[in-house]
């Protein structure tokens, strides 16, 4: 009765096309919503088997403990140096791959003659295509070596190491969207710098550069996301060990924290594991909300 | 759409065949104990269960410690200990069956001029306090230290064979065999410890205390990186029919490939 009623009044029997369109729309709807559910149950997941070894451990001790020794006789579960790790590994990453990437990107977007620039776009594309094990590979095998030699130091597997990969693998977010907000900047600013006697290098770095201001911003924000959820190639390049971060010791970040003791955990060990993935869910959505706050804010402008 | 609809009526038949053949009644041999010898009694189990259809063999991995105390209040059919048992877990009631050996060689980088060390030696080089390789009669180079991550079988082997629990200082931690074979071949400072079962050729493989590391010399009992996996069972209480003939199984001749191809050194001939 309800069915019948409800088909009358959408009038699908006068204009089955309608009935359909609703249904593709419904369809649509749907697979929308596994994106969302997606987002929800890692969500739920994450808090209700991370929250509770916080709570065994003491979310002080958790969090600002320094000592990480989850198998021995006498546990400890401090997740400090991974944070510090974590934090260092990618500030490191961005104060060497930012000004590579936007420079990169102003020679690109403004000065660069237009086959070096199709030959540069096509290796940036084919670098950002490159899957982090292999990033990790080259690292393990030329860089840690390198850095050995370089420093003479006893092992090259540092946090160096580990942040020279980061800033590499960041490079074509940076460079990519750094790119098109340099494109946008309209023309009749630049032309009325020009005009006003600046020459194009002024122009660039004051009239264009700070009209694409929020969209670097932007640029520098996801090479940070990136950077802080990378695992697989520093877990090559780091050495894994648990040590407060320092340029030249081996180090462990929270990303390979969880990756590296995941197959043989039991008990509280394995929940602190998702205890750190839940830490580290929390830093990628701070992120994210400064990435949306920044990108609204460039269009309220 | 009419043949997807068919596909998976098919589909469904063919789950619900599967299930009723799985549903078919089957006897149960749980095991408790070691996560050393997870790769083990996991290959074990496996090759087992494809022979016997009817039984069902879990493993819960739990530590050779809690394994035992499991096996002598009944809680499971056999207890796994990767350590032979205490004397007083023996007078507990306890006996003990050696399935398997689990030998670890000592790698160092094949430029290094040390070719063997004591087991006081090593100990002394992975907890730092021997952090130049001139002091061992090598070259004069630091030592880099590399081992597994907390957890792994391997590292806590290694460690309590050579009595070096919680006090090892690494230089690098990585998650796998061939990582670490790899980082001591790049590093001419490095030692590392790994399964004898891996491919060894890249590194050099220490003698320790004048004995190389092979399937002959841990099985005799001269190479001391070793530890037996153990099966402890009650002495006076017999195993259930499923749990006796897996037991039968695995220390026969039999399942000695199966063994060996899970890393470790087999007993039976």
């Amino acid at each position: 009765m309800n069915l019948s009623q409800y088909i009358a009044e959408k009038g699908y029997k006068d204009n089955p096309r309608r009935l359909v369109e609703d249904l593709i729309q419904l369809v649509f709807l749907i697979l929308g919503l596994v994106a969302v559910g997606s987002v929800l149950v890692i969500t739920v997941y994450l808090v209700v088997s991370g929250l509770p070894a916080i709570f065994k451990i003491g979310p002080v001790e958790f969090l600002f403990g320094t000592r990480w020794a989850s198998t021995a006789s006498e546990p400890a579960f401090g997740i400090l140096p991974f944070i510090l790790t974590s934090i260092y590994g990618t500030a490191g990453a961005i104060i060497i791959g930012v000004p590579i990437g936007f420079f990169a990107a102003v020679f690109l977007a403004k000065m660069a003659p237009k086959k070096v620039r199709e030959v540069m776009e096509l290796c940036i594309g084919v670098l950002a295509g490159i899957p982090s094990v292999v990033y990790g590979l080259v690292g393990m095998t030329i860089l840690v070596p390198g850095i050995r030699i370089l420093f003479n130091v006893p092992d090259g597997a540092t946090l160096l190491a580990a942040i020279v990969v980061l800033a590499v693998m960041i490079l074509p977010s940076v460079i990519n969207v750094s790119l098109s907000a340099l494109q946008a900047v309209p023309r009749e600013f630049e032309e009325a710098s020009l005009a006003l006697g600046a020459t194009s290098t002024e122009t660039y770095f004051r009239v264009t550069v700070p009209a694409a201001k929020s969209g670097i911003f932007t640029a520098i924000v996801l090479g940070i996301g990136r950077a802080i959820g990378e695992a697989m190639a520093i877990m090559m390049v780091a050495g894994n060990v648990a040590n407060m971060p320092s340029i030249f010791k081996s180090v462990r970040f929270l990303t390979t924290a969880v990756a590296s003791e995941m197959s043989y955990s039991s008990g509280l060990q394995r929940e602190a594991l998702f205890s750190i993935a839940l830490v580290l869910f929390l830093f990628i959505m701070i992120i994210n909300a400064i990435l949306n706050v920044l990108k609204t804010g460039g269009k309220r402008k | 759409m009419r043949k997807i609809i068919a596909f998976m009526m098919i589909a469904l038949f063919a789950a619900g065949f599967a299930f009723a053949g799985a549903a078919k009644e089957s006897a149960t041999v749980s095991t408790d104990g070691s996560t050393s010898m997870e790769k083990v009694i996991l290959s074990l189990a496996e090759q087992y269960m494809a022979d016997n259809q009817d039984v069902n063999v879990t493993y819960n991995p739990t530590g050779s410690g809690t394994g035992i105390t499991a096996a002598l209040e009944g809680r499971c059919d056999i207890g796994l200990s990767s350590r032979a048992l205490k004397a007083e877990e023996v007078a507990s009631g306890l006996k003990e069956t050696i399935v398997a050996l689990d030998g670890i060689a000592i790698i160092v980088n094949g430029d290094n001029t040390v070719s063997d060390l004591t087991i006081e030696q090593i100990a002394a080089l992975f907890s730092g306090d021997i952090t130049n390789w001139n002091e061992v009669g090598g070259p004069d180079a630091p030592v880099v230290p590399i081992g597994r991550e907390a957890g792994s079988g391997t590292r806590d082997g290694f460690e309590s064979i050579t009595g070096t629990e919680d006090v090892c200082k690494y230089s690098q931690e990585l998650t796998s065999t061939g990582a670490v074979i790899t980082a001591v071949a790049q590093n001419p400072g490095a030692i590392g410890y790994a399964s004898l079962a891996s491919n060894l050729d890249s590194v050099k493989t220490l003698t320790v205390e004048g004995v190389a590391p092979s399937e002959e010399t841990v099985k005799s009992g001269e190479y001391k990186i070793q530890r037996p996996f153990v099966f402890a069972t009650l002495a006076d209480k017999p195993l259930s029919d499923a749990a006796q003939k897996f037991f039968d199984y695995c220390v026969s001749s039999d399942a000695a490939s199966i063994i060996a191809g899970a890393g470790a050194v087999p007993v039976a001939d």
